[in-house]
């Protein structure tokens, strides 16, 4: 059940909203949208489901043509992020209608809506309305619905969104095992990395209508190919510098300068980005960071367990994201520490060094 | 401006209310002081909205006083109390310029137009919205409209309280950070009394001095972040604050010592009396459990990557203890066995923090 897209693209009245893209997705895994609104997402979604033909390009299915088959005629399945419900069906029928549909026996029905309802915690709603439930039990009974009919492709689109943040947690925590042992590919979208992460599988990075990279979950977290990937997967935003490298050494503008080591130390003097991610820069440094800057306390946040602090040195505003409570003042100058080994470092055109 | 108290109150939507289950706020005392920055953190239908609209004075309660500044305003109207609200969705005219709808409260209210001039000035500088005033609202995306809710309710200065309802749920994440420095920002500079409805921790806890906690039509704690985060009063909260949230588990207790399936644990807040009869719990956060030679035999479920962290899914017998491990750490694959720092370690009994 794999999906392929060969160079498919969407151009709508004259405005690109997908870029040729290729990309094979992965069985059996969950393959993730990452990116901001109006990244294409949706439309990509749209476009492997069959709701929107591409402008050009193909979609291969399970090793078919299906670039001009109709979604009816695929077997899929998606999820929005707005619960979507037959209102005057119980959540029983609810989950059934796609096996009705398929003219399924009505036993088998019967067995299928019950074990859904089982994995999804619904058995105690299936004789109610979809008024009648909470937002989280609307959005489980629309997965059902979903997962009932054994689709070959189920599209997920930020099914988690309109849900409180324990429900979300938790749900994220279920889904992946809803689909362990089936034979379906998973595509699920999100803005959150933090979500990405957790949910695993395959990602792909999306902005403004492209795929920035795809590949495992981790890897595109820890190994971005670029500057804008990097930034796509990292919540609170990463931080990207300018530094000039000359005499071995990268320096901020007018702030701090640190040895060109390691793989680094090879570069051509000459601009650089580099790129550190909020949760390596300390305000307190436990010995290991070779750099240290001071900076302006611009805001602190502190959440109860974790202390988030913007702060400003030489021109550019930096985030520093840590373990336990760090109550520095608004205005005063504080030091920061990071390793410099830890740090991404990308050329004048956006790719990371050693990609 | 004034300080807040709710005396006693109480609100069912039934006509006859008999029992606690037939109210939605079940019994509230709650003092907001002059000038806090306090959160409302609860899960949908813990009674959020219906305490909101009873300050507002949308609702009246069923039984109970609502007091500013110690006078009772029960009966009085919405326009009476002086609250400026901020709603979820922006709402802002379309048709006007972001100057205008900034204006619209101050020019309601019959202020000349000398003073509203200098008065929008000053908050669209605070809200960064200085360039975009001679525009259009309907031309600003949903952030800049957000802006522009956030800037009228800023905008009058003889407001008793601002309250903002979930305000940031259309604010994709990136922009989240900015705009909730904005808020954390601005509250530190007008110092006025603020109320944040929220159900998402992370916003609850980086924007309030105190946060309220609710859950089924109770206020379960008031606390500081650090006080929610580290001495949970109740299961819930510690459960509802945390991602994941605190590791719960049955306990029995005996001459005074607490055991898990057999195992003792110390526990921070020993009991000074009997708990015969009550349901003992153990609350520890993942934080705050690690991997040892001694311990706990587990066994473990499924390894999550955060990025910065990994959550640990370790189960003994049928209980469920999450870990939160670091990035480089190692995870025994075999023979696991875990502990709990015990100055962390809190019993519970019938969902309370023993004391």
């Amino acid at each position: 059940m794999t999906l392929e897209l060969r160079n498919v693209s969407l151009r709508v009245g004259g405005e690109t909203h997908i870029y040729p893209t290729t990309v094979t997705l992965v069985e059996g895994e969950f393959n993730i949208l990452l990116g901001t609104t109006l990244a294409g997402k949706t439309t990509l979604m749209q476009l492997m489901a069959g709701l929107r033909y591409p402008t050009s390009g193909e979609i291969w299915f399970n090793g078919g043509n299906v670039t001009q088959v109709s979604v009816q005629k695929r077997n899929v399945s998606m999820v929005y992020q707005q619960f979507i419900n037959y209102p005057n069906l119980s959540v029983f029928e609810n989950i059934a209608s796609p096996l009705r549909v398929a003219r399924i026996a009505r036993r088998e029905i019967r067995n299928r809506v019950e074990r859904m309802a089982e994995l999804l915690q619904l058995t105690p709603m299936l004789g109610r309305r979809p008024s009648e439930l909470s937002g989280g039990q609307q959005q489980r009974t629309a997965l059902a619905r979903a997962l009932v009919k054994d689709a070959d492709l189920i599209l997920l689109d930020e099914p988690l969104v309109n849900l409180d943040y324990k429900l979300r947690e938790e749900l994220r925590d279920e889904l992946p095992r809803l689909f362990e042992g089936r034979r379906c590919t998973v595509v699920y979208s999100t803005t959150e990395p933090g979500e990405a992460l957790l949910l695993g599988g395959h990602t792909a990075a999306m902005h403004e209508g492209r795929i920035t990279q795809f590949g495992p979950t981790a890897q595109i977290y820890r190994a971005p190919a670029d500057l804008i990937t990097a930034k796509v997967f990292s919540d609170p935003p990463i931080n990207a510098v300018p530094v000039t490298k000359s005499n071995g050494a990268f320096r901020v503008e007018e702030g701090v300068s640190w040895p060109a080591n390691g793989k680094a130390a090879a570069l051509e003097d000459g601009p650089y980005v580099v790129g550190i991610r909020p949760h390596l820069i300390s305000p307190v440094g436990d010995g290991r960071e070779q750099v240290r800057i001071d900076g302006q306390v611009l805001i602190t946040e502190l959440s109860g367990s974790e202390s988030v602090v913007h702060f400003e040195h030489g021109g550019h505003v930096w985030i520093s994201q840590s373990h336990g409570i760090h109550a520095l003042k608004v205005g005063e100058t504080a030091s920061f520490h990071f390793d410099a080994d830890q740090c991404l470092y990308f050329d004048a055109s956006g790719r990371r060094i050693g990609s | 401006m004034a300080r807040i108290t709710l005396d006693n109150l109480r609100h069912s939507y039934m006509a006859n209310p008999k029992g606690p289950a037939d109210y939605a706020l079940k019994q509230l005392d709650v003092t907001w002081e002059d000038g806090g920055a306090y959160a409302l953190l609860g899960p949908s239908g813990c009674g959020k909205t219906t305490l909101l609209n009873i300050i507002s004075g949308l609702l009246r309660p069923s039984e109970g006083r609502v007091l500013f500044d110690g006078d009772d305003v029960t009966d009085e109207p919405p326009v009476a109390r002086n609250i400026a609200q901020v709603f979820q969705f922006p709402v802002v005219y379309d048709t006007m310029t972001v100057y205008d709808n900034l204006a619209f409260p101050l020019r309601n209210r019959g202020i000349p137009e000398r003073d509203v001039k200098a008065r929008v000035e000053v908050i669209a500088a605070m809200t960064d919205l200085t360039e975009m005033l001679p525009k259009r609202a309907a031309g600003l995306t949903a952030d800049g409209k957000q802006k522009i809710s956030l800037g009228r309710g800023l905008v009058r200065e003889d407001v008793n309280v601002i309250m903002f309802d979930e305000p940031l749920t259309v604010i994709d994440p990136h922009l989240k950070w900015q705009l909730r420095s904005k808020l954390k920002e601005l509250h530190t500079r007008i110092q006025r009394t603020m109320i944040y409805v929220t159900h998402d921790q992370t916003e609850a806890l980086t924007f309030a001095d105190r946060v309220v906690v609710m859950h089924d039509g109770y206020v379960v704690q008031i606390g500081t972040p650090v006080e929610l985060f580290e001495r949970p009063h109740h299961t819930f909260v510690g459960h509802f604050i945390g991602s994941p949230g605190m590791n719960v588990l049955a306990c029995q207790v005996e001459n005074g010592k607490a055991f898990f399936d057999g195992h003792p644990v110390t526990v921070d807040n020993p009991p000074a009396g009997s708990l015969q009869g009550k349901q003992t719990e153990i609350g520890i956060r993942p934080q705050f459990v690690r991997f040892g030679d001694d311990g706990i035999p587990v066994e473990i479920a499924k390894v999550s990557d955060a990025g910065r962290y990994r959550i640990v899914d370790a189960r003994h017998g049928q209980s469920r203890i999450n870990l939160l491990v670091a990035e480089d750490a190692d995870i025994p694959a075999s023979g696991a066995r875990v502990s709990f720092d015990a100055a962390q370690t809190r019993l519970y009994a019938d969902g309370w923090l023993v004391e």
